[in-house]
């Protein structure tokens, strides 16, 4: 075939070069990508241009990822441009992204080619349900889209369109309207955008000030392509000065026991100890805490980064600050509590608020909090403890500000002063000995094993249920690693093992992994 | 009261000869039937219909002018049926519906309609929801046209050729007495356009002068020997008379040169995507004036050979572009030049996808196919074309693959549907996993995580009917759930009736939401909004009692989870025989956003006292285990990551799209998950009574607080 092609007639068919702008506008369902969509067709038509817009809606209108295609070209006389359905991968010149992930998805429909293509996109995130609700850290990594962004478009403009939305008291289209106008890649004049706006008529004051906003932003070069917030970058708390010389003295002596790679994590963990029960549980802390760091130095952690200690620094402050129904009211009766509601729920002036908490305390929670005999004892009498969690156990709705209810908040907020003798706290601190002494036994033949014991506390957390299981999967995933303890790769194994009890819930399949590492022994 | 307002889109209807309309195609072709004159227009909502009986069912006035009666038929066989006005007397009349599913449901009407015939105009809008964003399963609605020989109009994506077809089908039908079908695509119809408007036309015929001067033919009945004499018509007279119209009306096209050795043939509707290819090829410009010669089919049934047969003299090879499968037209190509002896080769599905949009890629991949075949010369020097495969191919655009998850449809912020699949979860948990037959609405959402409910669903309406195998009772339950729209499509009978006389022992749950909320929000039967012009208000729950069930059970509101996963259970274990209705009742809250909100704006301007609702989570109390996203997946219920080195997982969130529905707070109660969720109640305009209550309240709280933060030490300010 090619060799046919040497000596042939080269001339195009008439202008074939002549192409219309295309615009892809890709959103969620429900996100205003319509009216965006009508905007830039009306500002088209408005320059007398000959303007097409198409879409899809479909079930996607119900929050899933949609597509809005628009052509436009000027009009020739009477001819009429026969315009495309929709969009052709390497043949888009602007994409307009409302979501970061939604950008990356565009990139990956080939729409975003560098030849052509300006991409402008809000950097916010609005997450998938498999990113929410994967138990433990599940988001995607924005990173990634940044990257593609970075080979995938010619130009690109991005921010996070949607705070500037919010701030402005408008929705998202105003703004991503506004960046369009700013990109000059559309040959119409800032006036002819507000007029396109001013004529929509609803919302018109503060879809101009959103826009205007944008437009401003975007002249500024929007915002540097770094990865929007590392998940794992968690900042240290600045220091403040402790609230007593006793506080100060427990720092003084966190910094002179621990290696200096330790401090930062420690003093985060002893100050949660001390604000979930007193000075002296934060002593407790530093003392269990010293005794795993020196043996970290006996086994030579510098070379692992005093790793053993650092990740001990976290876990065990976890442990030590356990959820419990005295936390629970200590937290909900706090000023600092009362103040951050305020401000989620964006209290004006003039306004009042009071909430309502939906608690479903079970006996079992009853029962942690009493002192261990009688609570030894009541659990004994499987009867009345029955009898007793019928007319315990139901959900209860607490308004949290009104006084009575506060003032039994407050009074359960205090049982703090005979924590330490419930039997909860009993249970909480014999768990604790077990743990700590495995993840000591295991790390003198293996460093990383005991490390990885270490993490396995992260399996237990929340209340009633979700803390019961959490126990369990505590229980299995230790059992196992003991099992496996001698093998050179049960450190790997020991990671494995907790990462999938975590995502139980979500598929994990913890007894088929064990089965996987059995058949392998 | 529909999803959106269509108060201006009325307008445009309104327009006047030489007026110049603007917008979507499916309002165009709403306003080329008022100048068709019609007399009666019916149909059942759903993409991309909706907007066209939206518009209409806010159009009463003008309607009434016209002398038009609109309805919103109860399901699409309804609305085929209402065509039988045309049967025997000169009225032109439209029904419309979202194709194939629609059409599946109206095919024993249509398939009577067909083989009687009509004497008025007969038109069927097709809103054919093939390819991408489609909702449903991809069949043609050419195959329906074919077997009942009802005429396929499927013109090019342009408003006023669209429009003129609805003018030339309405002709067609009476010139031909066969019932037309004008298709056209979702993208067509949510397509933005123009085209110079003419007068409404008032019918000269009118419905009364039918009713008042009724008329009958036995002839025109589907009964032998009647029913023998129609197939000799349709094949003597009525597809004769059709091709002499389509001919001499030129309803099909030719572009490009009438010479030439390659050519192709098309549907209309493929018409704008094709001429995009050809010039990527370097073979048309932007405007259409192209090199190749192309037969632009916006008749597909029936084909006409003599133009075929003309279009493929001389040629030696033609292009079949056919969207969707099987390839009716192709096949019906090669018989016609088979029949004629022309030799053109045919090209068509071997070098095109057989099935899925033709989008300007799949038609770019196959012309240059075609062409380095059948007439490699054409393309000449190759312009470069539009290519992404670079692009994708690098490696951190591969790398994108693995991160970017996919954004499923939801239930949106509040929906009413969600806290009954949360409880149906928790009753899983309890009783263990049952087999769910799902049916075509929002609430099929919840086959989707974070649900993950629901084993089949077999079309609208037929969620009870589904389960009919189960009905036997021993051993699990089956539950069926049905949506209110489903309930009066057809449920009633196919879904409760039929369970109540086989003495089903499964459990029938009816969800209502006031509205056929998936479709847009159009009122139904059962809607408690008061709507002029129809008759709402009318309980399931005396209907399922009227067809004979006795278990029933109502829910008025479905946020209780508590409450819903009692009644569940209780359907799923009670001992009494027959079927087990459950009517769960709240409204679509995207519905009552529109409704309310407004409102609310309203009184809290005019110093009203209001009290607004929101849910919030206490960050410090949040464990991020995320049990509660898996029983919500609400949109507004989110995850973020905390500035504290010792938290390794995200916490829950609310963001301020929150409605306050209530889901949160009920559902970490019945699951028993954990206190971290508040309800906050805003007071706007508070009395003086609340201004007096809150200060004191907290100025007690405040000193505990105070006497507290006293004695706390900390090492960090908090």
């Amino acid at each position: 075939m090619r060799n046919e092609t040497v000596n042939l007639r080269i001339d195009a068919a008439g202008e074939a070069t002549e192409r219309p702008i295309s615009i892809a506008i890709v959103a969620m369902g429900g996100q205003g990508g319509g009216v965006l969509t009508g905007w830039i067709v009306k500002l088209a038509e408005d320059a007398g241009w000959v303007a097409q817009s198409t879409s899809v809606p479909g079930v996607a209108q119900r929050t899933g990822a949609t597509i809005y295609y628009v052509e436009m070209m000027p009009a020739q006389g009477d001819r009429v441009p026969i315009l495309a359905q929709m969009p052709t991968p390497g043949d888009v010149d602007i994409v307009l992204a409302s979501e970061f992930i939604e950008a990356g998805r565009s990139i990956l429909r080939g729409i975003v080619t560098p030849e052509r293509t300006l991409l402008i996109a809000s950097s916010h995130r609005s997450l998938t349900i498999a990113e929410k609700s994967a138990p433990g850290e599940g988001i995607a990594d924005s990173g990634a889209v940044a990257e593609a962004v970075g080979v995938a478009a010619q130009d690109s403009i991005i921010f996070d369109m949607n705070v500037l939305a919010t701030a402005n008291g408008s929705a998202i289209s105003s703004a991503m309207f506004g960046a369009l106008a700013a990109s000059g890649r559309l040959p119409f004049p800032l006036a002819a955008y507000h007029a396109v706006i001013t004529a929509d008529g609803k919302g018109v004051a503060a879809s101009i000030k959103t826009f205007d906003a944008a437009y401003q932003r975007a002249l500024n070069g929007g915002e540097q392509l770094a990865p929007p917030e590392a998940a794992s970058a968690a900042a240290f708390p600045e220091r403040s000065r402790p609230s007593s010389p006793h506080a100060e003295a427990l720092l003084m002596r966190l910094e002179a026991e621990l290696a200096p790679a330790v401090v930062p994590m420690a003093r985060a963990g002893l100050a949660k100890v001390v604000d979930f029960q007193d000075l002296r549980y934060g002593a407790e802390y530093l003392t269990l805490l010293d005794e795993i760091h020196c043996l970290d130095r006996y086994l030579g952690g510098s070379e692992h980064g005093m790793l053993l200690s650092i990740e001990a620094a976290k876990y065990l402050a976890n442990a030590m600050a356990y959820d419990d129904v005295v936390r629970v009211a200590d937290l909900k009766t706090r000023a600092s509590r009362h103040r951050r509601v305020e401000r989620e729920i964006g209290l004006r002036s003039g306004q009042i608020f009071a909430t309502t908490e939906y608690m479903h305390p079970r006996m079992e929670e009853i029962v942690g909090l009493l002192p261990a005999r009688l609570g030894l004892w009541l659990r004994s009498r499987a009867g009345f403890y029955a009898w007793l969690d019928r007319r315990i156990s139901k959900g209860r709705r607490v308004r949290t500000y009104s006084p009575g209810w506060f003032l039994m908040l407050y009074l359960v907020a205090g049982l703090r002063r005979i924590r330490r003798a419930s039997l909860r706290h009993r249970e909480e601190v014999a768990h604790r000995a077990d743990w700590l002494a495995l993840a000591t036994r295991l790390a003198h033949g293996n460093y990383a094993l005991g490390v990885e014991v270490i993490r396995c506390q992260r399996l237990i957390k929340g209340y009633s249920d979700t803390h019961a299981r959490g126990q369990s999967k505590f229980a299995k995933v230790t059992d196992e690693i003991q099992r496996i303890a001698a093998r050179a790769d049960a450190a790997d194994w020991a990671r494995r093992l907790r990462e999938t009890a975590i995502r139980e819930e979500d598929g994990g399949d913890l007894d088929g992994l064990i089965r996987t590492i059995r058949a392998f022994a | 009261m529909a999803e959106r307002s269509f108060a201006r889109e009325v307008e445009h209807l309104r327009l006047g000869d030489g007026e110049l309309f603007k917008g979507e195609a499916i309002l165009a072709i709403t306003k080329g039937l008022l100048q068709a004159g019609v007399s009666y227009v019916g149909g059942y909502q759903g993409s991309p219909i909706s907007h066209l009986m939206d518009v209409l069912s806010d159009a009463q006035e003008i309607l009434g002018e016209l002398g038009v009666n609109f309805q919103s038929s109860a399901n699409e066989a309804t609305a085929a049926a209402m065509l039988s006005a045309s049967v025997m007397y000169p009225l032109r009349g439209a029904v419309a519906w979202k194709s194939t599913v629609g059409t599946n449901v109206a095919s024993d009407a249509l398939a009577n309609l067909a083989s009687g015939g009509v004497t008025g105009g007969a038109l069927v809008i097709i809103g054919e929801d093939y390819g991408e964003g489609s909702s449903i399963m991809q069949e043609r609605t050419h195959a329906f046209a074919m077997k009942s020989q009802m005429w396929l109009l499927d013109p090019r994506p342009d408003h006023a050729l669209i429009v003129d077809m609805i003018e030339k089908g309405f002709e067609l039908s009476e010139a031909s007495n066969t019932p037309v079908m004008l298709e056209v695509r979702v993208r067509t119809c949510h397509m933005h356009g123009s085209f110079v408007a003419k007068d409404n036309v008032r019918p000269a015929f009118t419905l009364d002068d039918a009713k008042n001067a009724p008329r009958r033919d036995l002839g025109r009945i589907v009964l032998p020997p009647a029913a023998y004499e129609h197939e000799q018509e349709k094949i003597l007279k009525r597809m004769p008379a059709a091709i002499d119209f389509i001919k001499a009306h030129q309803l099909n096209e030719w572009f490009g040169p009438a010479e030439g050795k390659i050519g192709i043939v098309l549907q209309g509707g493929m018409y704008n995507n094709v001429i995009r290819a050809l010039q990527f090829l370097g073979l048309s410009d932007a405007y259409g004036n192209t090199q190749v010669s192309l037969y632009v089919m916006n008749v597909t049934y029936p084909v006409i050979d003599s133009e075929m047969e003309d279009f493929a003299r001389g040629k030696e090879a033609i292009l079949m572009v056919e969207e969707g499968q099987p390839e009716y037209l192709e096949q019906a190509l090669n018989t016609v030049l088979r029949r004629s002896g022309l030799a053109a080769r045919i090209y068509g599905k071997d070098v095109l996808p057989m099935g899925g949009d033709y989008s300007v890629q799949a038609l770019l991949d196959g012309f240059e196919t075609f062409f380095e075949q059948a007439d490699p010369r054409a393309l000449g020097n190759r312009p470069p074309r539009p290519d992404a495969r670079p692009v994708l191919a690098l490696p951190i655009v591969e790398k994108l693959k693995s991160v970017v998850p996919a954004r499923p449809p939801g239930l949106c912020t509040g929906c009413p549907e969600r806290p009954i699949f949360a409880a149906m979860k928790l009753v899983h948990q309890d009783l263990g996993e049952h087999h769910v037959s799902a049916d075509i609405g929002c609430h099929l959402f919840s086959i989707l995580p974070p649900f993950n409910l629901g084993n089949t669903t077999m079309g609208f309406g037929l969620g009870g009917a589904s389960a009919s195998a189960f009905s036997k009772s021993g051993g699990k339950r089956s539950i069926a759930v049905m949506g209110d729209g489903g309930f009066w499509h057809n449920g009633l009978t196919s879904g409760i009736g039929n369970a109540v006389y086989n003495k089903h022992d499964g459990v029938f749950l009816i969800i209502d939401n006031f509205y056929s909320s998936a479709t847009g929000g159009q009122d139904i039967l059962s809607s408690r909004a008061f709507n002029k012009t129809r008759k709402t208000g009318n309980p399931i729950e005396k209907a399922v009692r009227g067809v004979g069930a006795t278990w029933v059970r109502e829910v008025d509101h479905t946020y209780d989870v508590g409450r819903m996963k009692r009644v569940l259970t209780e359907a799923l274990t009670t001992t009494d025989e027959g079927p087990k209705i459950i009517i769960a009742s709240s409204e679509c809250m995207l519905n009552k956003q529109r409704r309310v909100r407004p409102l609310e704006a309203k009184a809290v301007k005019d110093g009203k006292r209001v009290i607004k609702q929101r849910f919030g989570v206490d960050e410090d109390v949040c464990t991020g285990d995320h049990a509660c996203i898996r029983l919500s997946g609400c949109p507004s219920l989110s995850v973020k990551q905390l500035d504290d080195p010792l938290r390794d997982d995200p916490v829950a969130a609310i963001d301020n799209s929150c409605v306050g529905c209530g889901n949160c707070g009920e559902v970490s109660e019945a699951a028993v998950l954990c206190p971290s969720f508040y309800r906050a109640d805003i007071i706007s305009n508070p009395s003086w009574w609340d201004r007096m209550k809150s200060k004191s309240a907290l100025a007690f709280i405040g000193f505990l607080q105070h006497r507290r933060e006293r004695r706390r030490t900390f090492l960090e300010a908090a």
